[in-house]
């Protein structure tokens, strides 16, 4: 069962707020929780705003949370010092993929420094030489030339700068990578490369994604489970199938009413969901499972409708 | 069917300090009263600059090197500066990909629908600002007559958009040109802004060219629709044609590379191998065949020509030339060719 797998990630009812006490107080983040399996991808999708960047950022402590939970292998570790011994580990653990290659990636810096830097911060080669041999494997890993190594990011496209960050969040052998939006800058035809690419090293070294996308479409196709974020809150969770065959929450409804999907005969037919954005949550309300595996936000009341 | 807009033959440049960027290489097409017609391109394909060169609104560096636009037969190409100002915004509007940006911050919004009606139209400034209410309340803003106080900022992205479309139609043009409208919106966002483009084509009964690289945003909107690749035209049909009938490799390659709802994991997607080519020295033959798995030997050598599939659709691939061998389109293609049959059509 669900269970008895391992957890590499646990989200106990975390909450990031900003401005706290001010009268533009932003609760971006509200509450929530949730665990990641090891070897899973984990998707998480929202609209802007609704959260799932500052949830993924949290988790990989580019934030204080204001309150909650994180446990990474069963290690609290979400009030570790910013700049100790411990979060130094951590970051080795633990990596990030951004989401537009244009921005993430230094453009005084060339492409092996870029890679290395992981390397040389946690001392993980020795000498130039081993160094150049691990840049040009981590190259090799994401199928672009190590002969470029010397180059600047300017001299790549889009599709092969996402390579170039995939190769430095993977250069530290981490065991979780947050992939925020990892392909929304890059073009269609390069997009499945780039996901493509992401699978299969996944398999190859049993990594664990967290996968946060608006793209829902590309999100089934790649995530194991998935939640849904809607202002602050996960609204539903469950794997990625169930989710899209058997959606519980109107808001998560309206979501996948509103794909556009590549076939006229479907667009033409297609009715949209309105969700009714004026109702706020109720404090009855929780994350509770209501179907094996199957998560959703809701009262006691309709939790038991299920039963 | 009337045609309002003729492409022919359109070739522009840009010089830049590596040398000349051939960014269209012959684009020729026709816009029909009342339809939408979608552009389908990845970055870089030229689909922008196409558009762009309609209402002349290329960079400094642009130059068009060949080619007409004709509008109800006349040159646009020709024109003085002042003769396109009295085009633009008028009889031939734009909507721009980025309403973050394309929206003046310091200027009340009720003031930026009324703009182009003091430019272009001899109206008093009371009737034009009427005009803007009514236009704001057309494409769903709500309380129009209170909020046209408010700046952008006051509103959210998606009311944004809006207001840039209220801009756009607010003299009901003849042809409006969409580039990327939806592209920086959420997905229900993008759902809302589409019903409404389709609603006011049905109210004010203008043109539509779409320009757009979603393909599940090109299949809710479009009558027509053409692929664009490196410069040029690869293939153009009717909607049905291209999802359900494509012809050129490249087609195949956009529409089987998006993965569906009923995609799972273990098909894997199917990616097109490798970087679309550089401009500045186009290929000699086909510009899709280092990447085109089913490229031949003619493919390097010459570009190949449009070869007719049906009435009004066409593609440039040798693979329709009667000498080329048969080959096997990808799966998802080949559902897509069943479904052509369902649907009354022939596939060769």
């Amino acid at each position: 069962m669900a269970d008895e797998r391992e957890k590499i990630v646990q989200v106990r009812h975390l909450k990031q707020y900003f401005n706290i006490g001010k009268p533009n107080e932003v609760k971006a983040v509200d509450d929530v929780s949730f665990d990641i399996y090891k070897g899973e991808t984990f998707g998480l999708v929202g609209e802007s705003g609704s959260g799932k960047s500052t949830t993924g950022r949290s988790i990989i402590r580019l934030y204080n949370p204001t309150d909650g939970q994180i446990l990474f292998n069963g290690q609290d570790i979400s009030k570790i010092k910013s700049h100790g011994p411990q979060m130094k580990d951590f970051r080795r653990e633990m990596q990030m993929i951004f989401q537009d290659p244009y921005a993430s990636l230094n453009p005084r810096m060339k492409v092996k420094d870029i890679i290395a830097e992981g390397l040389d911060v946690h001392g993980l080669v020795h000498g130039e030489e081993e160094r150049e041999k691990r840049v040009r494997e981590l190259l090799d890993m994401v199928h672009l030339n190590p002969e470029h190594m010397t180059r600047y990011p300017y001299e790549f496209s889009g599709g092969q700068r996402q390579r170039i960050g995939i190769a430095r969040a993977l250069a530290v052998e981490p065991q979780f990578v947050i992939a925020d939006e990892p392909i929304s800058a890059l073009d269609v035809s390069i997009q499945a490369q780039v996901v493509n690419l992401m699978q299969d090293i996944q398999k190859e070294q049993g990594l664990t994604y967290m996968f946060i996308a608006h793209d829902l479409s590309m999100v089934k196709y790649i995530s194991d489970r998935i939640a849904v974020m809607y202002r602050g809150k996960i609204v539903e969770l469950a794997d990625s199938d169930e989710i899209y065959s058997n959606p519980l929450h109107a808001y998560t409804q309206s979501l996948l009413s509103a794909i556009p999907v590549p076939d006229p005969a479907v667009e033409k037919t297609r009715q949209r969901i309105d969700f009714d954005h004026s109702k706020p949550f109720s404090d009855d309300q929780s994350l509770q499972e209501v179907l094996p595996g199957h998560f959703l936000y809701c009262n006691a009341e309709k939790a038991a409708s299920f039963k | 069917m009337d045609k309002i807009l003729e492409v022919k033959d359109l070739h522009v440049n840009f010089a830049t300090y590596n040398g000349t960027v051939q960014a269209i290489r012959g684009v020729s097409f026709d816009l029909n009263a009342g339809e939408t017609l979608a552009i389908v391109g990845e970055s870089g394909s030229g689909k922008s600059i196409t558009v762009r060169s309609i209402l002349q609104l290329l960079a400094k560096n642009a130059d068009i090197a060949k080619g007409s636009i004709l509008y109800h037969g006349d040159d646009l190409l020709q024109k003085s500066d002042k003769e396109m100002d009295a085009i633009r915004g008028n009889k031939i509007a734009m909507i721009f990909q980025d309403p973050m940006t394309s929206l003046d911050p310091t200027m009340p919004i009720g003031k930026q629908v009324a703009e182009p009606l003091l430019i272009h139209n001899n109206v008093s400034k009371k009737d034009a600002m009427a005009r803007a209410e009514e236009v704001l309340r057309l494409v769903g803003i709500p309380n129009p007559k209170e909020r046209m106080k408010d700046y952008p900022h006051q509103f959210s992205g998606g009311q944004r958009q809006r207001i840039v479309i209220a801009i756009a139609i607010v003299d009901y043009p003849e042809i409006l040109i969409a580039d990327e409208p939806t592209t920086a919106l959420d997905v229900t966002v993008q759902a809302q802004i589409i019903d409404l483009l389709r609603e006011l084509q049905q109210k004010i009964g203008t043109s539509i060219i779409f320009i757009t690289h979603d393909l599940g945003v090109v299949a809710g909107i479009a009558d027509r629709v053409a692929v664009m690749y490196a410069g040029k035209f690869v293939e153009y049909g009717s909607v049905n044609d291209i999802f359900y009938n494509p012809q050129h490799p490249y087609t195949w390659g956009l529409l089987d590379s998006m993965p569906t709802l009923e995609t799972s994991e273990a098909h894997r997607l199917n990616s097109i191998p490798g970087t679309p080519p550089n401009l500045l020295n186009p290929p000699k033959g086909d510009a899709f065949a280092p990447r085109n798995k089913y490229a031949m030997q003619i493919d390097e050598e010459e570009q190949p020509p449009f070869f007719k599939v049906s009435k009004n659709h066409y593609a440039a691939t040798w693979l329709l030339h009667p000498d080329a061998p048969e080959v096997d389109p990808p799966a998802s293609i080949k559902k897509r060719f069943e479904k052509f049959k369902e649907l009354g059509g022939s596939v060769k």
